[in-house]
């Protein structure tokens, strides 16, 4: 077990926040390109 | 060849789409390496653990600054040569500058506190790079706002060119003034203000790993942006049908 001492609030506050923010930039991003591969699809067949 | 051809958009989403998997997979590699490396550590001698902070703090900031100055080159070949993929590459870069920036604010808040005494400072590159956020949230929203994608790529191109100032300013401020309590470079060429090679190397892998997380989530988002308008161009087709 890594032994983050009178810091670990600090510590873990600062990875758990940047990595939700991370996680959720990268989760929007594919939800998006996959929403908008699917309309467009649509649209093209058609046609 | 010439890196022209790339303004092309069938062209652009071909060679994205056969370099997103290596990019993928090594931003996955090298962020995650990375980041568990630098967490297992030692804790610094005057810093404690909160050292660790380090891995995040300087790839995210290094990360809001470049985004800005590929918005600004992307945004000048918009302004100067008129390719439509440069201006929606601009586009797509600026929410994951707008993340990197408030990683970065967050994550020096939380190392500020312990070490300074205080959560926030008005320390020139503090206030520097709270003025890029805003800069960030008014480009996102300057493209919401204009209805016109052509209008919107000249105005936001135009905010990118001033904004071009913070983002300089925010890399540069510790230089300028010294009374701020933000320490100078992390990383310097000189070898004597080099920090220890225990957190130099995760620290390089982090940096290297945030980069290539970049790369591939603006490639994504630029061909989201692609579809986009090629689906808004086949519905006014339909349109005036």
């Amino acid at each position: 077990m890594i032994e983050l001492g009178k810091y670990a609030g600090a510590v873990m506050g600062a990875y758990g926040l940047s990595l939700a923010l991370l996680g959720g930039l990268i989760w929007q991003t594919l939800v998006a390109n996959a929403r908008a591969r699917r309309d467009l699809e649509r649209q093209e067949n058609r046609g | 060849m010439s890196i022209w051809e790339y303004a092309n958009p069938v062209k652009f989403m071909r060679t994205s789409g056969a370099v997103l998997p290596w990019t993928v997979a090594g931003a996955a590699v090298c962020t995650v390496t990375g980041l568990v490396w630098g967490f297992l550590t030692p804790e610094d001698y005057r810093q404690g653990s909160t050292v660790k902070i380090v891995f995040l703090h300087v790839p995210a900031a290094m990360m809001a600054i470049n985004i800005w100055v590929m918005m600004l080159v992307a945004s000048l070949i918009w302004l100067i040569r008129r390719h439509h993929v440069s201006a929606l590459a601009a586009k797509a870069a600026a929410p994951i500058g707008a993340v990197m920036t408030v990683i970065g604010l967050i994550t020096g808040a939380v190392w500020g506190q312990p070490m300074w005494g205080t959560w926030w400072e008005w320390d020139p590159r503090l206030t520097s790079f709270l003025i890029l956020l805003l800069f960030y949230i008014g480009y996102i929203a300057l493209w919401s706002a204009v209805e016109d994608p052509d209008s919107a790529a000249d105005l936001t191109g135009v905010l990118c060119l001033v904004g071009s100032v913070f983002a300089l300013l925010s890399r540069y401020a510790v230089f300028f003034w010294n009374q701020g309590l933000h320490q100078g470079a992390s990383l310097s060429v000189q070898s004597g203000e080099r920090m220890s090679a225990v957190y130099r190397y995760p620290l390089y892998l982090t940096m290297l790993g945030f980069g290539l997380m970049f790369l591939s989530l603006m490639l994504v988002r630029t061909r989201t942006e692609i579809r986009r308008r090629r689906l808004a161009a086949l519905q006014a087709r339909e349109m005036r049908a």
